[in-house]
């Protein structure tokens, strides 16, 4: 397959431009997800372009390495607050994921129940979109409504209205510890409550997942050591109605392993990510005839494994939308995004049709 | 501030536009009285008067949507309307359109706090989002400074922020999901009380749209249980370099206030002239506030004020309890009733890096005499939101124009330094002309290309956030069509 690795935003205009077939977009080749026709690469446009710790800013090329800038931000005791998954472990996959790959598919971790999404830390995009056109549209300040919002438009449209070459974004202080409270031995309903019970104190949880399978639910805590500690002795008390608590040890590998998850590394099947009303889960999980799922966002986000080619979006009962993340071979990979309603879909072609018209840029990834 | 010249046509039809909107509205919510219609002749942005053609106030959804498609049809521009309460004129209208209201529909439709969500007809008030979660201390976190009058509509559409934004976000970070009627009539539901739509982000570009994509009537709100407390400290500084300084040193320490509130010299005198707040007499006046436990609380302000002390504050003040705080608060609070009570005034609202705070306020200055105008600066200092006070003389002739003048400069400034024509206002009309500053032709081709897809008649509030020039071609055919 024909591959182009433009070296400058300029370079990009012109390979779009220049397009005469549909182009895949890859950044690290971590989600590995391509068609025919030509692959194009944003790794020659890598670098910093600014980092302001005091302001809480920073602006990089698309193609940087995701790795990069988060040693760059350590340095500074500071961190990408939106927590993103490290897809390489879920998919098997090398690579290195980039900055640009990971805002094109809006990747957030378990902190995105308080910290937000990597959309809400996004604050302003370059972007070339499918007739070849350098756009821009926000900036580098963390407020800032000046036109349309079409930063957020970019931030999970994988790519398919445009192909970001530059970022800025928002990022926040290191926590200077954490820890973590455990309800084990509580089924799934009990958990998610529990979870929901943790989200809803004045505590600033930061992570709040259940495993099925361990039977346990976890909430997370950051912040100053002091303040921490007497987070934790108050949900403690809060959490004894559930069942059980205690405070385990080895929070960073937990949450890392549940922000990847790592459970279902390996395992043959398909894996689906679900986005439901938290309290919506204890109803969905028992219907799905999953291998195995795991419980983020307080119960909003449902990981499935599920047996090859059973398609969840049949089997959602509930409000809220599945996305197929790991295809074996024989699942459709085409339709890996629930279908939208009508007017909503129509909305979203139009949008297509406005911002890549000969329908070039990850064709079909989207609808 | 030109407008576009009202349709001859469209004015011809008023009263078969009447006769159509009362078979799907009762008859108490057209208003077509000239005296009447009066009421909606503008937003807080009084310099601008205009009285609609019409006001229609819906109290459903499906009212909303009987009224677009009947404006639809008949080609009639139509401008929503929240509380009114815009300072960039969102919601002025122009004389052959119809203003639509949300001001009646007001409702809680379901609150629920195991999920952390509420969702609303849009014309409910913001501070009385939070009133109907306080029973159970919960809050909802966006705040602007009108929160006691403004809609969740015009937040929604101008994509609000507020004081307490620096943690907890601005309006689209707290939203979602909306029910939204496109002008067509069609009715459409965007997320939900489950996080990240699936598909397109379109909550997120719906959210500080200015009301140009579609009237959004309900929407699902995020929800917080409140803090166990606050408390905020009071530092005074002798120039305002080194409070500059200061808010950027206490951000790299890994503090996160919730609120980070600035005023210059000009502003703290006017505050203690109206309020009288006890402020200590300086220039720069930094307001520094955090949440959480008592302890969290005192553990937060003393690295606080450890870092104050590295910059020689002239004064620290720490609030002992809620009276001492909510004195601290009061000055900062009555700013802008304050200046109203010297000044007629015109309030900006440019963001900026916080790095290039110093330069900016020098250059400011510096503006300031060469238009002869006095100016107050209070902003989020945080995230860089400013909103310079320019005060001028209403009654007199020509200020107003010097006053807006003037207000161009600093807001190029603005973007100059790396920074924004608007960080929660919105556009409106009155930063319209100023796009093309912040945004190359090709940038604001895509955003009407967007507007395109969702409102391709362009009826929806089409005068505002582009310069007339830009969209000329796109709104004159739908006029030509009558």
């Amino acid at each position: 397959m024909k591959m182009m690795t433009p070296q400058s935003e300029a370079d990009l205009a012109e390979c779009i431009a220049g397009a005469s077939g549909p182009m895949w977009i890859q950044g690290g080749n971590t989600r590995g997800c391509s068609g025919s026709g030509a692959v194009l690469s944003t790794r020659g446009l890598a670098g910093l372009t600014l980092y302001e710790p005091g302001s809480l800013t920073l602006v990089v090329k698309a193609g940087t390495p995701v790795a990069e800038v988060k040693a760059l931000l350590k340095g500074e005791n500071q961190q990408l607050a939106f927590e993103p998954m490290d897809h390489r472990v879920l998919l098997g996959t090398a690579g290195e994921p980039t900055m640009g790959g990971l805002f094109a598919a809006n990747v957030s971790g378990p902190r995105r129940i308080q910290a937000g999404a990597a959309r809400d830390f996004l604050l302003g995009v370059r972007f070339v979109d499918g007739r070849g056109q350098v756009l821009r549209n926000g900036g580098r300040v963390m407020k800032n409504v000046t036109g349309y919002d079409l930063v957020k438009l970019m931030a999970g449209a994988h790519g398919t209205l445009g192909v970001l070459s530059e970022v800025s974004l928002k990022v926040l202080p290191l926590a200077e510890t954490m820890t973590t409270v455990a309800v084990p031995n509580i089924d799934l309903a009990t958990g998610v409550r529990a979870l929901c019970s943790a989200l809803g104190s004045p505590f600033d949880v930061t992570g709040a997942a259940y495993d099925p399978q361990a039977q346990t639910a976890y909430v997370r805590l950051e912040g100053f050591a002091a303040s921490v500690a007497y987070r934790a002795r108050e949900l403690i008390q809060r959490l004894s109605v559930f069942g059980q608590v205690e405070e385990v040890t080895g929070s960073a590998q937990l949450w890392r392993d549940i922000r990847d998850v790592r459970d279902f590394a390996g395992r043959p099947g398909d894996v689906w990510r679900i986005s439901v009303k938290p309290t919506d889960a204890i109803g969905l999980i028992p219907a799905l005839g999953a291998i195995r799922t795991l419980c983020d966002w307080g119960g909003g986000l449902v990981w499935a494994l599920m047996p090859e080619g059973d398609d969840v979006r049949a089997k959602m009962t509930v409000p809220g939308h599945a996305t197929l993340v790991r295809a074996t071979s024989n699942t459709n990979r085409a339709a890996r995004h629930h279908p939208e309603t009508a007017p909503l879909a129509a909305l979203s072609a139009g949008l297509r049709e406005q911002f890549d018209p000969r329908g070039i840029l990850n064709p079909g990834l989207m609808g | 501030m030109e407008m576009p010249s009202p349709n001859a046509a469209i004015l011809a039809r008023k009263a078969e536009l009447i006769a159509q909107l009362r078979r799907v509205l009762p008859d108490d919510a057209i208003i077509s009285d000239e005296v009447e219609t009066r009421a909606y002749e503008c937003d807080a942005l009084t310099a601008y008067k205009c009285p609609p053609m019409l006001a229609v106030l819906p109290r459903s959804t499906q009212e909303v949507a009987a009224v677009l498609h009947i404006c639809h049809r008949a080609g009639v521009p139509v401008v929503p309307r929240g509380a009114g309460t815009s300072l960039a004129g969102g919601a002025l209208p122009t004389a052959d359109c119809v203003i639509l209201g949300v001001a009646r529909m007001t409702e809680v439709l379901e609150t629920d706090y195991e999920n952390r969500i509420i969702r609303v007809q849009t014309g409910r008030t913001n501070l009385s989002v939070s009133g109907a979660v306080e029973e159970e201390d919960f809050f909802y976190a966006p705040d602007p400074s009108s929160q006691l009058a403004c809609a969740i509509a015009g937040n929604i559409a101008m994509n609000s922020g507020g004081a307490h934004c620096l943690k907890y976000g601005v309006t689209t970070n707290n939203l979602l999901g909306v029910t939204m009627v496109l002008m067509d009539g069609t009715v459409i539901e965007v997320g939900g009380a489950h996080l990240d739509a699936g598909g397109l982000d379109l909550l997120g570009v719906i959210c500080g749209s200015e009301g140009q994509l579609g009237v959004v009537t309900e929407a699902t709100l995020r929800i917080l249980h409140k803090p166990e407390g606050a408390r905020p400290v009071l530092i005074a500084f002798d120039s305002n370099e080194v409070a500059g300084a200061c808010v950027s040193d206490i951000i790299k320490a890994g503090i996160l206030p919730v609120a980070i509130e600035f005023m210059d010299r000009p502003c703290i005198e006017a505050c203690e002239a109206f309020a009288k707040a006890g402020y200590p007499m300086c220039e720069a006046l930094l307001i520094v506030e955090v949440e959480g436990s008592a302890a969290e609380i005192a553990h937060q302000l003393d690295l606080i004020k450890g870092i104050a002390r590295r910059h020689n504050p002239v004064e620290l003040r720490e609030a002992g309890d809620a009276e001492e705080a909510a004195r601290i608060w009061l000055g900062r609070k009555s700013a802008f009733g304050a200046m109203g009570q010297i000044n007629d005034y015109m309030c900006l609202d440019g963001t900026i890096p916080v790095s290039a705070l110093p330069q900016v306020l020098r250059r400011i200055e510096e503006l300031s005499d060469e238009y002869g105008l006095k100016v107050a600066n209070v902003f989020h200092a945080g995230d860089g939101n400013m909103h310079p006070l320019i005060l001028f003389d209403a009654n007199k002739e020509g200020d107003l124009e010097t006053c807006e003048a003037f207000g161009a400069e600093i807001l190029k400034l603005c973007v100059e330094v790396g920074g924004c024509l608007t960080g929660e206002h919105g556009v409106g009309i009155e930063k319209r002309d100023l796009m093309l500053h912040q945004y190359d032709a090709v940038d604001i081709e895509a955003q009407l290309r967007l507007k395109d897809v969702f409102d391709p008649k362009w009826l929806l509030n089409p005068a505002k956030v582009f310069p007339l020039s830009t969209t000329s071609t796109r709104r004159s055919p739908s006029l030509a069509a009558q």
